[in-house]
């Protein structure tokens, strides 16, 4: 398989497996935890002012009181990298093509130079979380292998993709190649992992929030 | 005029005898390895009887041409003809890979005039092409290259972004993956080339190129349909339906089998 062949089977059949298996787990999962359910609470909700779930999905964006100061990397960290992710998946125009070929929709991107310092500043902070994790004991003594495994499959794409926009270390068709194919790596595993937050976070913040609600936790 | 037919052919093995181990040799076209190389034959002996013979004296070959480098057209799939490039056949020779289909005439010649000027060939690639014309990516030097870092780009063939020379990326031009001189030293000395005259690069100095997915589909779009995406979606649905009506059924089992503690029971 030379790369040009590399490259067309992750830009057809290996896209294809990819996000079947992506809409398949995503399908099963979000069917399976929305259709838990919880026993009724029967007891006299004790509403207090702002606590709903409304609230708890938009409140729990922001740091808890005196967090902010005892773990600034996480937090500040977690802000940048995911504000990041986002710009550069959702904003960086090539990717948007790829949307749009896909969707049939399609929105502005920003210049491609804005998009590569973004790029840079995510690879360094996934960087300096990822190191936080190592040197922090408490934070190490947590990790599991898929935090390891989540923070490599995030990671990677974001690299590679640097890398063959910058034509570093491989020729720029093979690591475009790896590049797709560290995102289908990512896509693949998604719907199976931590990662899967992507889809619930609101939806279990919403949750959360409406049962501490009901029991009077004054947020 | 030049010489046909038999004489051609002496012409040939003259030429051999008395330039044996000094010789370029110059092939173009692929080599059909099918029905003992019967699909292509000069004299009654097949293309690959004659590329083994004349190799053999030859101190260097210069594949021309896609066909000669990696295949061609002829080897696109399903290849019926069995037709391999002249590296597949050739193993103990310097092979020089001059694709392009046609390949760039200054770029014929100049791999000629290396040889004949410093009398060894030229720094090659991984994929055995003179680094000095096929070093850089068609993207990286076309002149379209900052519509396409703006964000501007031509939509049809035909619309106002064609008619402002702006990028082709989305008409499917394969500059980023390809790797040739056309926007450097252009065709027809130096008339035009595919970009300026406002077609999308195909690729054709890449192995394969043919089988790449379609030439006027974008580099980003999917190469082939996502045939069973759709699918999935329904079966990742049904799965997950079923999961929940198995947890539903678990969920009223364990109901089914509670059993109530009295007092009674604590004080045991």
């Amino acid at each position: 398989m030379n790369e040009l062949q590399f490259l067309t089977w992750v830009r057809g059949p290996g896209l294809n497996l990819a996000i079947s298996i992506f809409l398949l787990g995503v399908f099963v999962r979000l069917f399976e935890i929305y259709s838990l359910g919880r026993k009724k609470d029967l007891s006299e909700p004790r509403n207090v002012g702002g606590a709903s779930g409304i609230n708890t999905v938009f409140r729990r964006s922001l740091p808890a009181e005196g967090m902010l100061k005892k773990s600034p990397i996480s937090y500040i960290g977690g802000y940048i990298f995911h504000i990041g992710l986002a710009i550069i998946v959702f904003l960086f125009v090539p990717h948007i093509k790829f949307f749009q070929g896909l969707l049939g929709i399609s929105w502005p991107g920003l210049p491609s130079q804005l998009v590569e310092f973004v790029t840079i500043v995510t690879i360094v902070t996934m960087l300096v979380i990822l190191l936080d994790r190592i040197t922090n004991p408490v934070k190490r003594y947590l990790s599991t292998f898929q935090d390891w495994f989540t923070w490599a499959l995030t990671f990677l794409p974001v690299l590679t993709g640097w890398l063959a926009v910058r034509h570093l270390l491989l020729p720029y068709t093979t690591m475009l190649a790896v590049h797709i194919l560290m995102v289908e790596l990512l896509l693949v595993f998604l719907p199976f992992t931590k990662l899967f937050h992507a889809f619930t976070v609101f939806g279990s913040r919403w949750f959360n929030g409406t049962v501490n609600g009901h029991k009077g936790v004054a947020v | 005029m030049a010489a046909a037919g038999h004489q051609a052919e002496e012409a040939l093995q003259q030429a051999i005898k008395d330039n044996f181990g000094k010789y370029l040799l110059i092939v173009d076209g692929s080599i059909p390895l099918g029905m003992d190389g019967a699909y292509s034959t000069i004299g009654g002996r097949s293309n690959l009887e004659i590329l083994k013979e004349v190799a053999k004296g030859a101190a260097a070959i210069v594949a021309m041409g896609s066909c000669a480098a990696y295949g061609g057209i002829p080897k696109a799939n399903p290849n019926p003809t069995g037709a391999v490039s002249v590296a597949d056949v050739i193993k103990d020779k310097p092979i020089v890979n001059v694709p392009g289909c046609p390949p760039i005439p200054v770029v014929m010649t100049g791999v000629l005039a290396h040889y004949l000027t410093f009398g060894s060939l030229p720094e090659l690639d991984k994929l055995g092409r003179p680094k000095a014309f096929y070093g850089e990516t068609i993207h990286d030097r076309c002149y379209r290259r900052s519509f396409y870092d703006q964000g501007k780009f031509a939509k049809t063939f035909d619309d106002e972004g064609a008619r402002n020379g702006w990028c082709l990326f989305e008409l499917g031009c394969k500059g980023p993956v390809t790797y040739n001189a056309c926007a450097t030293t252009k065709w027809n000395g130096g008339t035009s080339w595919p970009v300026e005259s406002g077609h999308g690069c195909l690729g054709c100095s890449e192995p394969d190129f043919w089988d790449a997915g379609s030439f006027y589909k974008a580099l980003s779009m999917p190469a082939t349909p996502l045939k069973t995406v759709g699918v999935a979606a329904a079966a990742g649905a049904a799965v997950g339906v079923a999961i929940s009506f198995a947890n539903r059924a678990k969920k009223s089992a364990a109901k089914a089998a509670h059993e109530t503690t009295t007092l009674p029971d604590l004080e045991k």
